[in-house]
């Protein structure tokens, strides 16, 4: 066991760069409605997320209507289904995990995390909300065009995409990328103002490797969407010409319900390049702000330090750069050179090594320790369960024989539902319930949280494990009605039938957590400033929830890592990032 | 206390599903054996894994769970049990991928004497191409394409004229015998997906793809598509039939070549125009 000295910086260098002066609303417009401050941004982030998460959850549900009882439903016929399932993917990957990880908990943790009294870029902050908020009304807005959203899959393939056979080919494709489009420029400015924030709004004393593995998390993972999402915005576009101009950038010759098109010489394999080499490192976008929550998460609840800081974060760095070399793990059947599943199954493959060790220390960080099963404790535990879960299929689909059989069977679904759906939304409830009282001042009830908890995390599991084997028996993904086959069996209905009751079941216990959200802003207990003895520097604040500029009249000044927990001869069980070590004073002025 | 006994029974639950689960793959009809056999030597290895965490995290709750009094232990890292624990994934992590990339390399390999098949798909059929007695296929090209030639054959190449066209039938195949399966497409995406066979590849309009199978025993076998390819993709189905060889060559006795349907779809013209029918 070695003992690693982290506070061995004895003083806090004296500040570099003075207080900027902030900038200060003057109305309750600008207080609350065009706000520059980080927090109500991220307020208005995390409803706008959850608002257009509940659309996407209604579709779900719809969908598993469909699917469990299928020729049942009159008002759900393919071309409805191929849209429902379009809409949920999108809805849910980008303008729901990516927009309330990044905007809402980025914006909210960051500074806070880091010691700043807002994001650097106040203004292009506000400016990144209400353009993400436009690409939600537009993607909204495919509802109601002539021909409804596109049905293309949230993947859009061309040529599909864009050709009539395809629901939404008129207005809800347009739309869809017209959407994206505008959603990549929002986070842009978002994104800039979070990696700068980080880099350079620090407070003194605040070290890289002092800063809670939430920040770690969601900078790293904004560094992979400033470098990934360009790649879907190049492609959003070019599939727009396509569209609207006639021009074939991902278009071959080809003939559209038995006519010659003019299109001619593109490649539908290269949008398929652009977009995965967007989409893999998406899920790593929406894995790590989730691992670094969850790393805060079990530490403090479990009142011990997390176990292998530093190679958490070496963990979280060498996983977002390898992402970026796995993409054409999602084509190993798509049709390109065969030889490239050589070296993608072997990058693929190796990223699971980091991973692991994520997982090995989450475990490890609760040995020997005094752990509370807290609300947020019993997500993150949920978490680990469903992620390892999930990671552990990902060991098949990723080893390129093996996903032969299984790529577009309902494994797939199953897997990266289990990995990027339901383990990220476990960790965002975690999040939730641990950093409410913070935001609100009150803590969400207790009883309801744990109804909550049980029914999504239990019933969750129950809808997505056994779907592995209905992918195993080779039943094939985006099928809105199975049909006659000869090796299906009828029982094969009855567990489609029992996840649809069980997806149905947990998208109730939703909306009770959404009444919890809104009834425990009024009735819940009052929380305090430091409810759960955490050491990291948010729960510092001088009021709760935090004023205008964060920290009072002085910035705070750290002295230690975020995880100082039950430490030999401390008398409390943990010690505030800002508390000054015996013997030096509080005014941290380098002797 | 509950809470480590319920995670206990998810990992157990977990366990015993996979055991007792009657949905699991099709019975093998093709020589892709070893991909069944990647796909179990993964299953041990993972679910050794997510067994052990789970049930190491259930202990932890038991046993550290909060009571009055108690304090966690401070130990910030331990270098070798961090190492010991990576060198032992990787370890896992090559026992997996090394069979697997060997596999691959089979799978990718199309022996020598292996027989080409084209498949083609459309929104929303399958149609089917043999080379006929010269062994090769002819061109083809989307631009071809009409009602009197669907599949879009080039009708200056000489080595199509003797191919055999399969349209709105199924695809018949002899057991034992390799077969490279060319794969094309004139509109969309498709995907031509027999469960038992366990290969799979997209179909892609302007180029031509392909993967090879030994069909290893006989029966009639469902055709899926599996790349999402508009309103009817879960309608897009057709069947293989695998048999001996004598009653597949009787088969391909009674099938047309592509030549004889032009040379009817002439006919019927002519007889149209001159009104004898």
């Amino acid at each position: 066991m070695v003992d690693v000295p982290f506070d061995t910086v004895a003083g806090v260098p004296p500040a570099e760069v003075g207080e900027v002066e902030l900038y200060h609303p003057r109305s309750w417009w600008t207080k609350y409605v065009f706000s520059q401050d980080a927090k109500v941004i991220a307020v208005q982030y995390s409803i706008t997320a959850m608002s257009i998460g509940m659309v996407a959850l209604v579709l779900s549900w719809l969908m598993r209507l469909q699917l469990g009882f299928p020729g049942t439903f009159s008002f759900i016929d393919a071309n409805q289904y191929l849209q429902f399932i379009t809409m949920h993917g999108m809805i849910m990957v980008i303008y729901l995990l990516t927009a309330l990880f990044l905007g809402g908990f980025g914006n909210y943790l960051i500074p806070l995390m880091v010691g700043a009294r807002d994001m650097v870029f106040p203004y292009v902050n506000m400016l990144s909300y209400w353009v993400y908020l436009l690409a939600v009304v537009v993607l909204a807005a495919t509802f109601f065009v002539p021909g409804g959203p596109t049905g293309a899959g949230w993947t859009l393939y061309p040529p599909q995409a864009i050709l009539s056979g395809t629901p939404g080919q008129d207005w809800g494709i347009i739309f869809m990328l017209a959407s994206l489009i505008l959603f990549i420029i929002g986070f842009t400015m978002g994104g800039l103002n979070y990696v700068v924030t980080v880099l350079q709004a620090r407070t003194r004393g605040m070290t890289l490797m002092r800063l809670p593995l939430t920040v770690w998390g969601i900078f790293t993972a904004t560094v992979m969407a400033l470098l990934a999402f360009p790649a879907l915005f190049v492609a959003s576009v070019m599939l727009l010409l396509d569209r609207l101009l006639g021009t074939s950038f991902f278009m071959p010759t080809l003939v559209e319900m038995g006519t010659l098109t003019k299109y001619g010489g593109g490649s539908p394999i290269l949008f398929q390049h652009l977009f995965w080499f967007f989409g893999h490192p998406e899920v790593y976008i929406v894995a790590l702000p989730a691992f670094g929550i969850i790393s805060d998460l079990i530490s403090v609840h479990a009142r011990k330090n997390i176990f292998g800081y530093r190679m958490m974060v070496w963990a979280i760095v060498a996983i977002g750069a390898l992402s970026f070399v796995v993409w054409a793990h999602h084509m190993y059947v798509s049709g390109m050179h065969p030889y490239f599943g050589f070296f993608f199954a072997t990058t693929t493959l190796i990223i699971a090594i980091p991973t692991a060790i994520k997982v090995y220390n989450w475990v490890l960080t609760l040995w020997r320790g005094d752990i509370h099963l807290t609300i947020p404790m019993l997500f993150a535990l949920a978490f680990i369960i469903t992620f390892v879960n999930g990671g552990l299929t990902g060991l098949f689909l990723g080893n390129v024989v093996v996903d032969v059989p299984l790529s577009d069977t309902m494994f797939v679904v199953a897997h990266f539902h289990m990995v990027m759906g339901i383990a990220p939304i476990m960790a965002v409830f975690g999040g939730i319930y641990h950093w409410y009282p913070k935001v609100t001042g009150r803590m969400l009830n207790e009883a309801l949280g744990r109804f909550h908890f049980w029914v999504s995390f239990l019933g969750a599991y129950a809808v997505f494990f056994p779907m592995h084997y209905l992918g195993l028996l080779g039943m094939p993904r985006r099928y809105h009605d199975i049909g006659e086959t000869s090796f299906i069996p009828a029982s094969a209905h009855d567990l489609n039938a029992f996840m649809s009751v069980a997806a149905l079941i947990v998208g109730f216990a939703q909306l009770v957590f959404l009444f919890n959200l809104i009834w425990s802003l009024f009735k819940g207990k009052e929380a305090g400033g430091n409810p759960w003895g955490a050491a990291s520097l948010e729960w510092q604040t001088p009021e709760t929830p935090p004023g205008h500029g964060n920290w009072g009249k002085e910035l705070p000044i750290v002295y230690r890592w975020a995880y100082d927990y039950s430490v030999p001869g401390a008398i409390r069980d943990f010690v505030p990032q800002n508390e000054p070590p015996a013997g030096l004073s509080a005014q941290g002025s380098h002797p | 206390m509950a809470v480590a006994i319920i995670l206990l029974l998810v990992a157990v639950a977990s366990v015993l599903f996979h055991i007792f689960s009657p949905w699991w793959w099709t019975p093998l009809a093709s020589n892709w054996g070893y991909i069944d056999d990647t796909i179990t030597l993964t299953f041990w290895i993972t679910g050794a894994v997510f067994s052990a965490v789970v049930v190491f995290m259930a202990y932890c709750v038991f046993r550290f769970r909060h009571t009055e009094g108690r304090r966690a232990a401070y130990n910030p890292e331990n270098k070798k049990l961090e190492w010991w624990l990576s060198i032992g994934t990787a370890i896992g992590v090559a026992a997996m991928l090394a069979p697997g990339l060997v596999v691959w390399h089979q799978f990718v390999t199309v022996p020598a004497d292996a027989t080409e098949v084209e498949v083609m798909g459309q929104q929303w059929m399958w149609s089917y191409r043999l080379p006929g007695k010269d062994g090769r296929l002819g061109t083809s090209d989307a631009r071809n394409v009409s009602s009197d030639n669907p599949m879009g054959l080039n009708p200056d190449d000489p080595a199509g004229k003797d191919d055999v066209v399969i349209q709105n039938d199924d695809l018949h195949l002899p057991v034992g015998k390799p077969v490279k399966v060319l794969l094309r497409s004139i509109d969309v995406l498709h995907d031509f997906y027999v469960p038992e066979f366990r290969a799979k590849m997209d179909m892609i309009p302007g180029s031509v793809t392909y993967y090879w199978l030994t069909p290893t025993r006989t029966g009639t076998f469902d055709v899926l598509c599996a790349e999402l390819c508009g309103a009817a993709h879960a309608q897009m189905r057709s069947k293989v039939v695998v048999e001996e060889e004598k009653e597949y060559h009787a088969w391909l006795e009674k099938q047309h070549t592509f030549a004889e349907l032009s040379g009817q779809r002439d006919v019927a013209k002519a007889a149209y125009k001159t009104g004898s029918e």
